[in-house]
């Protein structure tokens, strides 16, 4: 037969309540080896507390071609940070 | 090193004027220290020499199981035993973080696989020599694991972002490697009976030329090597590895009481290194071509790892098809 | 008192080393490299539970004896380990089989023991069974793929379970060390295990499409009380080799 056994993509949430996090890839057969494979390559170290897997597949990923157009317009608007806006020295804290 | 002597493809390094404007472009990305990521554009021959060069790193973790995995069931103590299983785990997960990192430039790990089962594939010249006693495992973290983690470090800030951040997570695991063997060490040879110093001794004369070898030849006048610095995918030379090898280890043997098998090795006020014996590369590009004292077995148990776990990974994929086709059915 | 106690805790502690000593004989050498990662993270928990039952019996038998001289300095017929758990990796079924059969065992017997009225006994239970559990899922998982995956991989599955099947029927029988403590609250009654088990391991087969052997099959027996199969003798040989080429040197 001879047939690899897909890629899959793992994400990890650590302990401090972080977003889950890309760590890597492992290989199985299906979804539910694909999460103990994960278990067992990426959390040796007690590095996690959730194990999220997404086929390598089905990943969409925006293509570095459009890196310009879809990420430069936002390096303008400046106003939506906060420190653009100077607080007046007599108000403390806002 | 754990990749050593990987061929980049070029005959010189070219200057920014000689390249094409998308060439220009990708240099100067990786001359300001921006990533590179597996979807970004980059020269062929770029992609090339790192799929040599992370996964001969791969198969070398792989590969390095073995030595070691040969004392597992021989462990002197029930924490010595959970130490070095653990250790060689990490080897495994290591090679496939490493893999993982190679599959991004579009590779799968199963064709890397075959290379190294053809024997096409290189893989770090140290993992051909044997573990003759327990104290071999103690010299291998000090000694292997100490060499691999001085060129894996700069590692973690090559230009390629998987191999980057995989490098990254290898070293934080591996510091631990080197200490378990020097631990190790510290248990013969400072609380340990004469019978058990005398193997340290024993292990490391066998042990030290092949370390220093694992750094590779002198690369000061290789294209290879001046284009992998270009790319930054290798930072430092060979030989300042080395001399860096030697200089940190020398205290670290003394400490143990073990004598360096290398009666030029002495202090060099002048340079402020010390100064060591020549390196036999004879041997060294015969163990590169096959001919050390255990390739033949290291490749013929990973290929027959391979081999007779087949029927395994075929049984995985059919019961995952079959289920997925009842799933279907059932909808 | 204690000597019934300290005979149990071996029984405990010398399955759980030996089989985590066959497990880890894979490492290097398993089907693909994830399994690698995923077998040793089994014999390390295995060892580390031999490691906390010989800590225990040690303290009682209060001859000085630490975890390594119980692992590394008695005769094979003072070992108590279950006879399944010493028979050899054979192929990759052989060895997930043996493991399936042995968690599911472990399992039943790891929840009796966290209820036991031995406190010590009680908390070394608790952290194995999160492990075990883990285990089961794991090597039912398995069984489950290689029953019902291949022709080949059907047939290897079912060799397995025909050839081990005959070293289960010991893990259900009780003795007098385990009628003195079950009558204490300290251990589980063998016996009441076997339901539990039996309904497991019917379960898995069923969705492995294999078949379980009848019940009621001639069983060996032996292992807790010192008489092994031919297979521990080497075992270790190979394990003891240091402690006993260097009496009294400390690693």
């Amino acid at each position: 037969m001879k047939k690899e056994w897909p890629l899959w993509e793992v994400f990890i949430r650590s302990q401090h309540g972080l977003a889950h996090k890309h760590v890597g890839s492992t290989h199985a057969p299906d979804a539910e080896m694909a999460i103990k494979n994960a278990r067992d390559v990426y959390t040796r170290r007690n590095e996690g507390v959730s194990i999220w897997v997404v086929k390598s597949a089905d990943v969409v990923a925006s293509s570095p071609g459009d890196k310009e157009a879809l990420f430069e317009p936002a390096q303008d608007k400046i106003y939506r940070h906060p420190t653009f806006f100077p607080v007046p020295e007599e108000v403390k804290h806002m | 090193m754990y990749a050593q002597m990987v061929d980049t493809g070029a005959n010189k390094v070219r200057g920014l004027e000689e390249m094409s404007a998308q060439e220009r472009a990708f240099q100067e990305r990786i001359d300001a220290g921006i990533k590179i990521e597996p979807k970004d554009w980059m020269p062929e021959a770029y992609r090339k020499t790192l799929i040599r060069q992370i996964s001969q790193h791969a198969h070398s973790e792989i590969v390095g199981m073995l030595p070691e995995g040969n004392w597992i069931s021989r462990a002197p103590s029930l924490k010595r035993k959970a130490i070095l299983l653990a250790k060689v785990q990490d080897e495994a997960g290591h090679g496939l973080y490493l893999y993982s990192a190679a599959e991004t430039l579009g590779v799968s790990r199963d064709q890397l696989v075959d290379e190294l089962h053809a024997g096409r594939a290189k893989y770090s010249s140290i993992f051909n020599y044997p573990t003759l006693t327990w104290a071999d495992i103690g010299t291998i973290g000090w000694l292997v694991d100490g060499a691999a983690i001085m060129n894996q470090i700069p590692l973690c800030r090559c230009s390629f972002g998987p191999y980057s951040r995989a490098m990254i997570r290898v070293c934080k695991e591996e510091s631990f490697h080197q200490r378990q063997g020097y631990d190790l060490l510290i248990s013969l040879c400072r609380d340990g009976t004469a019978e058990q110093k005398a193997m340290a001794q024993d292990a490391l004369n066998r042990w030290w030329w092949p370390a220093l070898m694992m750094f590779g030849p002198s690369d000061a006048e290789s294209v290879h090597s001046a284009q992998s610095q270009a790319w930054r995918i290798k930072i430092f030379s060979n030989d300042e590895l080395r001399q860096r090898f030697v200089d940190q280890t020398v205290p670290q043997a003394e400490y143990l009481g073990l004598t360096i098998p290398d009666p030029d090795l002495k202090w060099n006020a002048e340079r402020g290194h010390y100064d060591f014996g020549a390196i036999d590369w004879d041997e060294f590009y015969n163990v590169l071509k096959g001919n050390g004292p255990c390739n033949r077995e290291r490749l013929r148990a990973r290929r027959q790892a391979w081999e007779d776990g087949a029927w395994v990974r075929d049984a995985a994929i059919a019961h995952a098809e079959k289920r997925a086709a009842r799933t279907a059915q059932a909808a | 008192m204690s000597e019934a106690k300290i005979e149990y805790l071996l029984r405990l502690g010398d399955s759980a080393l030996i089989l985590g000593q066959r497990v880890s004989e894979w490492i290097g050498h398993a089907p693909i490299m994830e399994e690698d990662v995923a077998l040793a993270n089994v014999a390390l928990d295995l060892i580390g539970q031999a490691r906390l039952w010989f800590g225990y019996a040690g303290e009682l038998e209060g001859r000085g004896r630490d975890e390594d001289a119980l692992a590394f300095l008695r005769e094979a017929h003072e070992y108590r380990n279950v006879l399944l758990v010493e028979q050899p990796n054979g192929n990759f079924a052989d060895t997930l089989v043996r493991q399936f059969l042995f968690d599911a065992w472990h399992h039943a017997l790891l929840e009796g023991l966290s209820q036991s009225h031995d406190p010590r006994i009680a908390e070394i239970a608790v952290k194995a069974l999160k492990e075990v559990t883990y285990h089961l899922e794991r090597s039912s998982d398995w069984v489950v793929r290689l029953g019902d995956g291949t022709e080949e991989s059907h047939r290897k599955a079912q060799a397995a379970l025909d050839e081990l099947w005959t070293y289960t029927g010991e893990l259900f029988a009780a003795d007098a060390i385990d009628a003195e403590l079950v009558a204490q609250g300290v251990a589980v009654d063998p016996a009441s295990l076997r339901e539990a088990w039996l309904h497991t391991v019917q379960a898995v087969c069923e969705a492995a499409t294999l078949t379980a052997p009848p019940a009621d099959a001639w069983m060996q027996s032996g292992g807790k009380q010192g008489r092994h199969t031919e297979h521990l003798g080497y075992i270790l040989a190979e394990m003891q080799s240091l402690p006993r080429a260097h009496p009294g040197a400390r690693w």
